[in-house]
């Protein structure tokens, strides 16, 4: 690939709490993103995913190492990243126009540029008629919908994910998967994906990417050459559960030496 | 037998209906629902008893007056009271305090939880403070306020004040802190600064807890009325109540204090409707 990388992840680490309460939360992560990749990363709780997450978008800082978006490094928080949380992080006081809205005003644009884009959005996330309901009358599915046309209305080249499904039920969270990937292959946007489900991971992904806990590094790295647009039944195929197989293994170790750990203390 | 609705005869279709014989027994099942009509009632049936049980204490001469007078004995004192336009006038004036006590106490504590919330700094600064200062009694401070606030007014709106203050910034300082920390990052990722995160995400998202501790507070500034009254008072609720114990005007006493329960019940009421109307977006229907 000779394209310029989207995100370039070097040697970054991180360290929480200080003195007797120093702990390494990642040791080294070395990644690199191409423009329009979808990746995703999976680990068992506590492997720093969310925290790798937060860093590229720039809401902790690493202690070590250095994160590159389009060759910058980033400093803090930005407008060319957008993020959406497991906890949906709706402002319950505004409508479901008023949260999209809300995401443009440090926008350029024309007034009636942003109306227009708001009700695109509404339109492809599928929440028509609900524009003027508030977050609290919506379902966990639906909400999670608004976040992401949040995320997504002022058009960022980057969005991050974490555990974004996590709290909704099956039905529902393949649903939403489907709809993600669509507007991800509409809007031409790279995806960072933390979760803890690893057939969600392959499912959505180009690239899986498979982080071992305490200190949390790169375990396994493995792309998904799975056709696309990809059908929710692909899940059923060989050469999912072949993959699926072998990112469970993983997982299961990593989950096995983070009990054990726990037996020692 | 309560009325039959038409959804339930028609699923019936010859059926026993099991909620009509199994009524009675469903009433003292662990977490089980009963109908509202039972549930409303019984919160009229126990004050209703407990009347009627004074009524009868006190007319079967069981108890001596002085003791405690009949029910309407106490009516009689309601009368009294509202007739010669004593009532009236006790109740602005403690009202009076109140409103002032209570509200230069928020004035004060909703900024400075709102601070010590949001910045490490305050919190560790004022939190050891007032978490000593709040488990002091405030009667014992009656001495000191009447050093530095003399025997007017200011007094007892000091005491009020100190009554209402220090809880009730612990308070704040709570709402904001549990508001969802992943607002404030939608905020700095959405590109806004501090100051609009403050004033933008953080206050309207704390706003309705912050407006119940304003309830539950106010509450507690109308327990201190009588504290606040006790010394060098010509007039108001609680002074009422302390000059009755002077004369053993029982009756006195007990309306002055089921009238401060009631005033009491009014503000929660009515900050509990305003409430609703003003953040309707909590509703979940």
């Amino acid at each position: 690939m000779t394209m310029a990388p989207k995100i370039h992840a070097e040697a970054v680490g991180k360290i929480f709490g200080e003195g007797a309460n120093e702990f390494l939360a990642i040791d080294r992560i070395d990644l690199t993103v191409a423009p329009n990749e979808f990746v995703s990363i999976v680990g068992t709780s506590g492997c720093g995913k969310s925290t790798f997450l937060n860093m590229v978008g720039g809401l902790t800082e690493p202690t070590f190492g250095d994160i590159l978006i389009d060759g910058t490094p980033v400093t803090g928080p930005g407008r060319d990243r957008g993020f959406v949380f497991q906890g949906y992080s709706l402002f319950e006081w505004m409508t479901v126009e008023g949260n999209i809205l809300f995401a443009l005003e440090k926008s350029r644009l024309s007034k009636p540029e942003k109306t227009e884009l708001v009700r695109q959005f509404i339109h492809e996330v599928g929440l028509r008629g609900f524009e003027k309901s508030y977050p609290r009358q919506l379902s966990g599915g639906m909400r999670q919908r608004v976040a992401i046309a949040r995320a997504l209305v002022y058009k960022p080249s980057l969005l991050l994910m974490d555990e974004p499904f996590g709290a909704l039920d099956a039905q529902t969270r393949g649903m939403m998967q489907e709809l993600l990937l669509k507007v991800w292959e509409d809007h031409k946007v790279t995806v960072l994906f933390v979760t803890h489900d690893v057939e969600e991971a392959i499912f959505l992904a180009d690239r899986v990417i498979v982080l071992a806990s305490r200190p949390g590094r790169i375990k396994r790295e493995l792309t998904v050459d799975l056709p696309r647009p990809r059908q929710f039944d692909i899940v059923t195929s060989p050469e999912f559960s072949q993959l699926k197989r072998g990112v469970l293994a993983d997982i299961r170790e990593e989950t096995l030496k983070v009990m054990s750990l726990g037996d020692d203390a | 037998m309560p009325k039959t609705s038409s959804i339930a005869a028609n699923a019936a279709a010859g059926r026993i209906d099991r909620r009509q014989s199994r009524r009675k027994k469903g009433l003292l099942r662990l977490r089980h629902p009963i109908p509202d009509r039972i549930f409303t009632s019984a919160g009229l049936v126990v004050p209703v008893v407990l009347v009627l049980l004074w009524f009868a204490v006190t007319a079967l001469g069981l108890v001596k007056p002085l003791f405690l007078p009949s029910p309407l004995a106490i009516l009689e004192e309601a009368w009294r009271q509202i007739t010669t336009g004593i009532l009236l006038e006790d109740a602005a004036v403690s009202s009076y305090r109140i409103i002032v006590g209570w509200l230069s106490a928020a004035i004060l504590a909703i900024p400075v939880g709102i601070l010590m919330g949001n910045f490490r700094l305050f919190e560790g600064a004022l939190e050891p403070l007032i978490s000593t200062v709040r488990y002091m009694p405030i009667v014992a401070l009656i001495p000191l306020t009447i050093l530095w606030a003399g025997i007017g007014d200011e007094q007892k709106i000091l005491i009020l004040f100190l009554g209402t203050f220090f809880q009730m910034t612990l308070m704040v300082m709570d709402n904001v802190k549990t508001i969802d920390v992943n607002l404030i990052r939608a905020g700095q990722t959405l590109g806004f600064s501090n100051t609009e995160i403050l004033w933008r995400i953080i206050l309207p998202a704390a706003l309705p807890a912050i407006w119940d501790t304003c309830r539950i507070t106010i509450g507690w500034t109308w327990t201190y009325l009588v504290v606040a009254e006790l010394v060098a008072a010509q007039n108001g609720l609680g002074r009422r109540i302390m000059d009755a114990q002077r004369y053993l005007a029982t009756d006195t006493i007990i309306f002055g204090t089921l009238f401060i329960g009631l005033l009491g019940l009014l503000t929660d009421y009515a900050f509990k409707r305003t409430g609703r109307s003003l953040f309707r977006w909590t509703a979940d229907r």
